[in-house]
């Protein structure tokens, strides 16, 4: 294997390993001081018992999260020197505004939360965790300045004499209507994140009566608010992102469709196992003109195939392979929006029963502790879909891939860190999930209630 | 003043305050497992960076993304160049983090145990590293020209190097020491002071051992000049005088002085590069300077602009946060 390859993995890696916790973050982080501005408000411990709960649960996951973002900030010039070269004069600055304006105030408000609690006035110690909030989610606005240059680059022009892109209109990074469909999905999908990780944590105290219940009670109404809403909004905006895409990358689109020639109208792969190196189907099951319904809002209008834009681009950039690793971009997209779509069932259901004031059955409850690894599923296959299904590229239409690895680094320091890194990686991702079901199993109550067969949990309203 | 300056200041600027900020963390973090004797003084010591570690740690990551931004070239060559040497330095952040967070969430001894030794290895770890790759920068390194790294891994751990970053964990040690004897309280408190006043004189002797060394391995002498200007002789007369403060017990003094000692060092080194970044070993050619390292005038203009506006701002709540968290830790008010 060469250095291209291990830089690859381990930039997948990392980043993929540093996404597991960033939404946890940004969705939690404003559920915290949600709570903990209802303590203010309404002056009611419950509610502070809530914001100190979540809030541990939340710094553990925050630690994992900063740690590795150290190794997302300096990858790009460790292994991708050639990439940071060439698009350094726009890619930087995103990334430096980035620490600047949220990694500082996420990281200071934090660290002045944690040790606030006895020594600030409630009120101020509840904007603490909001600049939190605000910091964590506003880190997610500049790195996705970034990302989306590399998806649909703005605001530039090529200065072949430096060979490389220079930023000519900053406002234009800024207005990148692919950051305006992508920011939107990755602050949803941290809600739903922080949802159904609650959910989870909530019905398994609850159903094994550990804890303080009225704290799991609350906490219930609270995550399936956020789950609702995250999970609906995220189903929204990814038909709009979806949209958006067809226009910019289409080449993404008829890889995430597995559609090898163009169709008009266009028909929606329900399922499909395919034969990639031919490009051919070996069994799919298709719906007709959905794509084009999808896509363009219309049952008859024409999808490109991935063939007809291989031919394109080849015309436009030269000889070479145009087509994305097709069944990764296919199956990924389909775990995204499969576990998306489950997720809002799931919570629908039980903002229903919550809503009508019903029984949430004991089922449901059991199933909820699983259903954590929805978002988990979504989050990361979301985002391999969105990277491989950009390749060859690493600016889109710009620089391939293979032109940006680090020239200097020989392979074998490559395959050192990638072994390194995946080690303490996931020795850490034990120590971590270790702590976390520690920590998120409340105290078993000494005077338990006699043990039923079938625990049905009342979840009432916040009151 | 040309914005290539003004960034090659503000870059400067970002690791002074790293290196005086996240020095005395590292400091701590080396001498936990040694001045904390039982688990509650090791979570005192914890405790006194408790508040401050984490918005520390992004100084380094604001000055990694300003080199991006501001001088690509120098981002790129720099950390593809110190390719093994960063990714060592960057797990040892990752545990060292995770070390603190994660200690005191759990009861078990065993448990506490295994993150306070990973604190301090994470710590050591990082407070040599940083010495090789700054003397490495100005001592040179082999840059060809085509501004790439072709010296291998073995070629950073000379010896000059190699006692630059043994100065560099002694000062960030001594730093942690005098850090500690401002927030400590009782045993650890004692122990800070005998360590802080054992710690003096060898440091002082190190930091003077690499003056010397400098002399012959970089071109930083001449570059300064018969008068090196005030950051040099008052980096070396600070450290000086951090031990007269120590043996008269005026700590924070001593504290300050340290500080200032650690930021003038910083100083003198950027000034000696200045206006080079890197200093190619091969041809003084093949440097890269504030120029051919820079981003393009534009991007240096928005980025200046987003600077002069957010870094005042930083400075006042990291500030506020230092003004809140002032008192001693005690054994009550324990977080970590």
């Amino acid at each position: 294997m060469d250095g291209l390859i291990l830089s690859r993995w381990q930039f997948g890696i990392t980043t993929i390993y540093h996404f597991f916790f960033v939404p946890l973050t940004l969705g939690l982080s404003i559920l915290v001081a949600l709570m903990e501005t209802l303590y203010v408000r309404r002056g009611d411990e419950t509610y502070k018992r809530m914001a100190q709960f979540w809030g541990k649960l939340f710094l553990i996951n925050f630690a994992m999260g900063v740690v590795t973002g150290i190794v997302q900030e300096f990858q790009f010039g460790m292994n991708w020197s050639e990439y940071s070269r060439f698009v350094g004069d726009i890619f930087g600055a995103p990334l430096a505004i980035e620490a600047l304006l949220a990694f500082f105030l996420e990281s200071t408000f934090l660290g002045i939360w944690i040790f606030g609690w006895d020594k600030l006035s409630k009120r101020l110690h509840a904007v603490t965790i909001w600049l939190v909030a605000i910091g964590s989610n506003l880190s997610a606005l500049w790195i996705l300045v970034a990302n989306s240059f590399m998806q649909q680059p703005v605001g530039y022009t090529l200065n072949a004499a430096a060979n490389r892109a220079e930023m000519t209109d900053f406002g234009a990074l800024l207005t990148n209507p692919n950051l305006w469909v992508q920011f939107p999905h990755v602050l949803f999908s941290g809600l739903c994140t922080a949802g159904f990780f609650m959910l989870g944590i909530c019905a398994y105290n609850l159903l094994r009566k550990r804890g303080n219940v009225e704290v799991f009670r609350r906490s219930l109404s609270v995550a399936l608010v956020a789950a609702v809403a995250g999970s609906l909004l995220v189903i929204l905006n990814g038909h709009t992102q979806a949209q958006h895409m067809v226009q910019t990358q289409p080449m993404k689109m008829a890889s995430a469709e597995a559609l090898w020639n163009s169709e008009n109208p266009a028909s929606f792969s329900l399922f499909t196992f395919g034969n990639e190196p031919e490009r051919k189907d070996v069994f799919a099951i298709r719906i007709p003109r959905v794509l084009s319904l999808l896509a363009y809002n219309r049952l008859d209008w024409e999808v490109k195939g991935i063939n007809q834009l291989e031919a394109e681009y080849q015309a436009k950039y030269g000889p070479g392979d145009y087509a994305p690793p097709v069944a990764l971009t296919y199956w990924t997209f389909r775990a995204m929006v499969g576990s998306g779509f489950l997720m809002a069932i799931l919570a629908l259901y039980g903002l229903y029963l919550v809503l009508r004031k019903l029984q949430l059955p004991a089922w449901y409850l059991r199933v909820l502790p699983f259903a954590i690894a929805l978002p988990y599923l979504a989050n990361s296959s979301g985002w391999l879909m969105t990277e491989f299904g950009r390749q060859p590229w690493i600016v889109f239409g710009l620089m391939k891939t293979a032109q940006g690895v680090s020239t200097a680094v020989p392979a074998w320091q490559v395959l050192a860190s990638l072994l390194l890194f995946t080690l303490v990686y996931g020795a850490l991702m034990v120590a971590d999930l270790y702590l976390l079901v520690k920590n998120a199993k409340g105290e078993v109550m000494a005077e338990k209630a006699p043990v039923r067969r079938k625990v049905a949990v009342r979840a009432g309203g916040a009151r | 003043m040309s914005l290539n300056t003004l960034w090659f200041i503000l870059i400067g600027v970002l690791f002074t305050g790293f290196f005086f900020l996240e020095g005395f963390d590292y400091g701590v973090g080396i001498l936990l497992p040694f001045l904390g004797k039982n688990d509650a003084e090791r979570r005192m010591i914890v405790n006194t960076i408790g508040p401050f570690w984490d918005g520390n740690e992004v100084w380094l990551v604001t000055a990694g993304g300003a080199m991006f931004a501001a001088f690509p070239n120098w981002y790129a060559t720099m950390f593809s160049g110190f390719y093994l040497a960063l990714a060592l330095m960057l797990i040892a952040l990752i545990v060292r983090g995770v070390a603190f967070e994660f200690r005191s969430k759990l009861e078990d001894p065993r448990w506490r145990a295994l993150w306070d030794w990973l604190a301090f290895a994470g710590s050591l770890v990082p407070a040599l590293l940083w010495g090789v790759a700054l003397a490495n920068i100005v001592r040179g390194v082999p840059i060809n020209e085509k501004m790439q790294y072709v010296g291998g891994f073995f070629n950073l751990l000379n010896p000059y190097a190699l006692l630059a970053g043994l100065v560099s964990l002694a000062v960030f040690t001594l730093h942690g020491a005098i850090f500690l004897t401002l927030r400590a309280t009782d045993k650890v408190l004692e122990r800070a002071e005998g360590t802080a006043n054992r710690l003096w004189l060898p440091v002082v002797v190190l930091v003077f051992l690499l003056v010397g060394a400098s002399y012959f391995a970089t071109d930083i002498f001449q570059r300064l000049g018969v008068n090196p200007g005030i950051p040099a002789i008052g980096a070396g007369l600070s450290f000086l005088v951090v031990g007269w403060f120590v043996r008269n017990n005026r700590y924070g003094w001593a504290f300050g002085t340290m500080g200032l000692g650690i930021a003038l060092t910083v100083i003198t080194t950027f000034h000696g590069l200045y206006p080079r970044v890197m200093v190619s070993s091969l041809d003084p050619k093949f440097s890269l300077d504030i120029y051919n390292a820079s981003s393009s005038p534009y991007t240096l203009k928005v980025m200046s602009i987003v600077a002069l506006i957010f870094v005042p701002i930083v400075l006042i709540y990291q500030a506020w946060n230092y003004w809140i968290y002032r008192a001693r830790v005690t054994g009550q008010s324990l977080k970590y």
